[in-house]
């Protein structure tokens, strides 16, 4: 019993020393490091589409199809609830 | 389910109405602001769950109206896509109507400003194409798994002979 959490601790201690090692490569907040798509929609998204939010913009122009996905996955969720829960089961 | 406590509706009545205001300015400013249609529609529909917890189930389905919901979700995802088509002379989903000079229409100064509400084109559209989508689909998932729930309690009390 005593083995195994000790042995528990170890396997613990070198998940955690790899999670760390992990965090020191990680590149700093906000300077990403292929940046050429997010430049592109800040610098365009208010003289394109005259839209000052430019995540709005993102989200409902430039990849409205993703959004038109959306819109179809809460149709449906609402359609299987309805099917679901509606009276006279059979 | 049965209603609250008088203390419970009497807030409900006075403060519900507040998150259908504050809902609707998340939507209709989504492209100015964080929020869009789906988060202000979410926050809309709560004001139905508020309802329902406090004035209880049978005044509840006295209020709403079911035929609304289920047109008003299918009027949202067509006006969506409707939007998405009408650009289709470009792409699909282009953006016809921004600094077109008409509704939604208004180009806005670049950098930073506090922003044009009549602007964006067919993101403002589609921005209250989706919240009346969510506010309809929610609310009518809620009301659905209430009845749902309803059913069950009323078969069971049947068969227990209570």
């Amino acid at each position: 019993m005593r083995g195994w959490r000790i042995l528990y601790l170890v396997g613990l201690m070198v998940v955690c020393g790899l999670f760390f090692g992990a965090l020191q490569d990680i590149h700093p907040f906000g300077e990403p490091v292929e940046s050429a798509m997010d430049d592109y929609f800040i610098a365009r998204a208010q003289e394109e589409r005259a839209v000052n939010n430019v995540v709005t913009s993102i989200v409902f122009d430039y990849r409205g199809f993703d959004t038109l996905g959306e819109g179809a996955v809460l149709f449906t969720a609402v359609t299987s609830v309805v099917a679901l829960f509606r009276k006279g089961r059979s | 389910m049965n209603p609250l406590s008088v203390v419970v509706r009497t807030i409900c009545n006075v403060f519900a109405w507040f998150m259908i205001v504050f809902g609707s300015y998340v939507i209709v400013h989504g492209h100015l602001s964080p929020g869009g249609g789906f988060q202000g529609g979410a926050i809309v529909a709560t004001f139905m769950v508020l309802l329902l917890v406090a004035h209880g189930g049978k005044r509840f389905l006295d209020w709403v109206r079911e035929g609304l919901f289920s047109a008003a979700e299918s009027i949202g995802l067509l006006i969506f896509l409707g939007a998405g088509l009408l650009g289709m002379s470009t792409t699909f989903f282009y953006n016809f109507l921004a600094k077109s000079g008409g509704l939604f229409g208004s180009p806005v100064p670049l950098g930073s400003n506090p922003g044009v509400l009549n602007s964006a084109g067919t993101v403002a559209l589609m921005n209250l194409a989706v919240g009346i989508e969510v506010v309809a689909g929610l609310s009518f998932i809620i009301i659905y798994m209430f009845k749902g729930i309803r059913i069950e309690l009323d078969e069971e009390d049947e068969g227990h002979g209570r």
